[in-house]
């Protein structure tokens, strides 16, 4: 969006910082560098590519959620009940699969509709009846869970065809997975739509200013229609993968995800109240939380201190963000 | 001043001066107040009554200037120690609490200390002292209901007693009748003659002239944050009191070469949205200017509103070039050729954060990228040759809208929608706190319009603005058009009298009075 052609000499160093400055996901960047840093010192396991690469499946489903999500929240809103709705949409493929035998070719397309479904139910509230996102995702949260919940109890439904599980063992050269791929490409699908687009711009407009957004005649409602069923799109992607990875559906998969997702793109640089952000800083910022999660399991650092490490660094990279944003506007 | 020869008055304010920002909206403003008088101030949308008002009321500190109470300096840094003074402002809309009783409001912010907030409240005497209080004003209330669901005027009886615990001696009334009935404002009208009689001073101000002539003592008349005279109500008449109100040196105005209109664009026929306006009927021709007047809260906004489809109006039709539409939501409104700059330029017209280019385009985005994909050398064209055309100041045009001047701001605006070549522009107070050199330009820009054959239809409160750009003249009051003015036959005095419902002594019946049917724009002599 922005042209960048620094003058030589000591402007250069002004614009980077102007350019640091103006783009909240370049401080995302530079965390990502610390995050490798630190975890390969942690853990001489940690450089080993391959290893690298595996431990990106264990997130990849958090990531694809945050890439929809990034949307959301740049229009102002929020979507709480990812995780549920995966979760549900993972049960009910589970179902027309094992339990009721269609092919699974047309359950993968059936999942995805679903989860388009479920997203366009969130929206419908938020945009034709004017309901706080906050409110009727946090209601769909619980429906979605408890639906799911109640078609499947506490079973776990297996017997998908081998084809279908074990996305991540499929490794192009040998080393980069599947779902990282199919991640890195709606990335840059979702990363066009969103920077390069009518849509994109209209995403950004309803964020930043609803009110002046709708007076300048852009479809408000539809735009947030559109970011929710986005959302819902991946909660059937994300479904897909996390049941092809694990080879069962069960109604608590993803539980409490939905807050690692918005962890995710607010690290990413996202501005929560909308308006602002990039998408190319949530990918950094999934990778920078992947890399130090696996970092630290590799060396052995409990769980709860690698929690302690990631909310640290939120609230830095929040802080540091906003203490950012004031010197710039002196 | 007849009132004060002895003593001193009450209240003395003097050499007041207050900015907001860059606009300065009380300039060495002088007033008095004394011991049993209503001290009227009058003046257009703007004239800074209401700051003044609220000066006194310690909600604004004066950058310059004194207040002086019994001859003696004071300070009053904020509601509370205005309070403390025994100065009450009483606000247009009451600020009471709906969920707690009559009393329980009446002696809020009572307990000043953290001691008396602490000791237990001693109910019994207070419901007492609430009915004696209520009592005295001669209200119906009782201490012990909830102020939820009471009237506008009862609430200001709540907010009365409420000054009255606090031993207010100068009572400060920012319009208080203007939601009130007129047998509301007469009940308000005695309490207030009966406060003034036991040695309250009040400060009011109202928009009817017949109120403030019923009820003043005195009347300060401002003009633009200057204080134009104080008189006594026996000293002058509505009409001296209009032409002092707008009086104001007319500055140079673009002047257009008047042509004559060509067809109708926009034909408006008996447009009601209930409790907001009724009747409208007007007609915006091609190359012409049609100027609503009025004053703040008439419903202007509301039309302009409703025929961007913003809030579309209940019944009634509209005709865009002759045709019949539904005007349902801004984008149709585009798509028919139509753009509204709006009031409110922070919150309606901008997408602040923005680059300038891309709330250049907003409006435009469809028409220009049909194919969905956004072409930011395009954007960047756009933007530059707009920048040229109106002569926006701007570091760069990818530079964040909202560090630009309100007046390069507006341009944006207009830049915005001159970018979806519109037929009809709604200008809604479109020079408001914008400065002289880039109010000149979007005069010179509405010349161009018209020139192009472009309708106008421009709100403006600024009465000069609106005498000068329009070909005709429609004035809005409480909702309805109270009058309807051809560029010649048209003067500040007739407009402000249809915009206060005071018709000027004198004057051709030029404002038709409020139960006749408004005149069609388009029977225009």
């Amino acid at each position: 969006m922005n042209d960048l052609k620094p003058p030589p000499g000591n402007e250069r160093w002004r614009s980077l910082a102007k350019w640091i400055g103006r783009r909240p996901e370049s401080l995302t960047l530079l965390i990502l560098g610390v995050a490798f840093g630190v975890s390969s010192l942690l853990s001489p396991y940690f450089l080993d590519l391959y290893f690298i690469f595996d431990s990106t499946s264990l997130y990849i489903e958090i990531g694809i959620l945050a890439l929809a999500m990034t949307f959301v929240i740049i229009s102002g809103n929020i979507d709480l009940s990812v995780a549920s709705g995966l979760a549900l949409v993972a049960v009910v493929t589970a179902m027309l699969h094992v339990q009721l035998g269609l092919p699974m070719e047309l359950v993968i397309v059936l999942a995805l509709a679903f989860g388009t479904l479920l997203g366009l139910f969130n929206g419908l509230l938020v945009a034709k009846l004017g309901l706080p996102s906050l409110a009727v995702t946090l209601g769909t949260l619980a429906l979605y869970r408890g639906v799911a919940q109640i078609f499947l109890g506490d079973h776990s439904l297996s017997g998908f065809p081998e084809w279908f599980v074990g996305a991540d063992f499929i490794k192009a050269g040998g080393l980069v997975p599947l779902p990282l791929i199919i991640f890195l490409l709606l990335a840059l699908v979702l990363g066009l739509l969103l920077h390069k687009t009518v849509l994109g711009r209209y995403v950004y407009a309803v964020g930043a200013n609803e009110a002046a957004a709708r007076y300048a005649g852009i479809p408000v409602d539809r735009v947030k229609l559109a970011v929710f069923a986005l959302s819902g799109l991946m909660m059937g992607v994300g479904a897909l993968l996390m049941v092809s990875r694990l080879g069962v559906a069960r109604y608590d998969l993803a539980i409490g995800h939905e807050l690692a997702v918005v962890t995710t793109v607010v690290l990413g640089g996202v501005h929560i109240y909308g308006g602002r952000g990039a998408l190319f800083g949530v990918v950094i910022a999934l990778f920078i939380i992947g890399f130090l999660r696996s970092g630290m399991g590799v060396a052995n650092i409990p769980s709860e201190n690698q929690l302690v490490v990631i909310g640290i660094l939120l609230l830095a990279a929040v802080a540091l963000g906003n203490v950012m944003e004031k010197l710039r506007k002196q | 001043m007849s009132a004060s020869k002895s003593e001193p008055p009450l209240l003395r304010a003097r050499g007041i001066c207050k900015s907001f920002g860059i606009v300065r909206v009380l300039d060495e403003v002088k007033f008095e107040l004394n011991t049993g008088e209503v001290h009227s101030l009058l003046g257009e949308n703007g004239a800074g009554k209401s700051t003044l008002l609220k000066i006194l009321g310690g909600v604004h500190q004066p950058e310059k200037g004194e207040v002086l109470l019994d001859g003696t300096p004071a300070s009053i840094p904020s509601p509370q120690a205005a309070r403390e003074l025994g100065i009450a402002l009483i606000h247009q809309e009451p600020l009471t609490f709906p969920d707690l009783d009559v009393t329980e409001n009446i002696f809020l912010g009572h307990n000043s200390t953290w001691r008396s907030r602490l000791r237990p409240i001693d109910w019994k005497s207070r419901y007492r002292e609430a009915r004696r209080l209520l009592d005295s004003l001669g209200v119906k209330l009782n201490p012990r209901s909830r102020m939820f669901g009471l009237s506008t005027a009862d609430q200001q009886m709540v907010e009365m007693a409420g000054a009255l615990s606090q031993n207010a001696r100068v009572l400060l009334m920012d319009e208080p009748t203007a939601s009130l009935t007129p047998d509301e404002t007469r009940e308000l009208f005695r309490i207030v003659g009966q406060l003034r009689r036991s040695g309250t001073a009040i400060a009011f101000i109202s928009h009817r002239l017949e109120e403030v002539f019923e009820i003043s003592d005195r009347i300060t008349i401002l003009r633009d944050g200057q204080l134009v005279a104080t008189r006594d109500r026996e000293g002058t008449s509505p009409d001296e009191v209009i032409g002092m109100m707008v009086g104001r040196p007319l500055e140079k105005f673009f002047a257009r070469p008047r042509a004559e209109p060509g067809k109708p664009l926009l034909q408006v026929q008996n447009l009601s949205l209930t409790g907001r306006f009724a009747g409208i009927s007007l007609e915006v021709r091609a190359g012409e200017i049609v100027g609503v007047a009025g004053l703040v809260g008439a419903g202007r906004t509301d039309v302009a509103n409703a025929l961007f489809g913003i809030r579309p109006a209940d019944t009634g039709n509209i005709r865009v070039r002759e045709k019949n539409v539904a005007l349902r939501t801004p984008a149709e409104a585009i798509r028919l050729g139509l753009a509204c700059v709006p009031e409110d330029r922070q919150h309606h017209g901008l997408v602040l954060p923005f680059q300038v280019t891309q709330n250049t385009t907003l409006a435009a985005l469809r028409r220009l990228f049909p194919w969905g994909r956004v072409r930011p050398g395009k954007e960047r064209e756009l933007a530059e040759t707009y920048r040229d055309r109106l002569d926006i100041e701007l570091r760069a045009v990818d530079q964040p809208t909202r560090e630009l001047s309100g007046g390069n701001q507006q341009k944006v605006v207009l830049s915005k929608w001159l970018l979806t070549e519109p037929e009809i522009l709604i200008l809604d107070e479109p020079t408001r706190g914008i400065d002289v050199g880039a109010k000149q330009e979007v005069h010179r820009l509405m010349g161009e319009l018209c020139r192009q054959g472009k309708g106008i239809l421009l709100i403006s409160s600024d009465l000069p603005e609106i005498l000068a750009l329009s070909d005709r003249i429609l004035v809005m009051r409480e909702g309805r058009l109270t009058g309807h003015f051809t560029h010649d036959e048209a003067t500040a005095e007739k407009v402000m009298g249809a915009a206060t419902g005071q018709t000027p002594t004198g004057a051709p019946a030029g404002a038709p009075p409020e139960s006749s049917e408004p005149r069609h724009a388009g029977d225009n002599p």
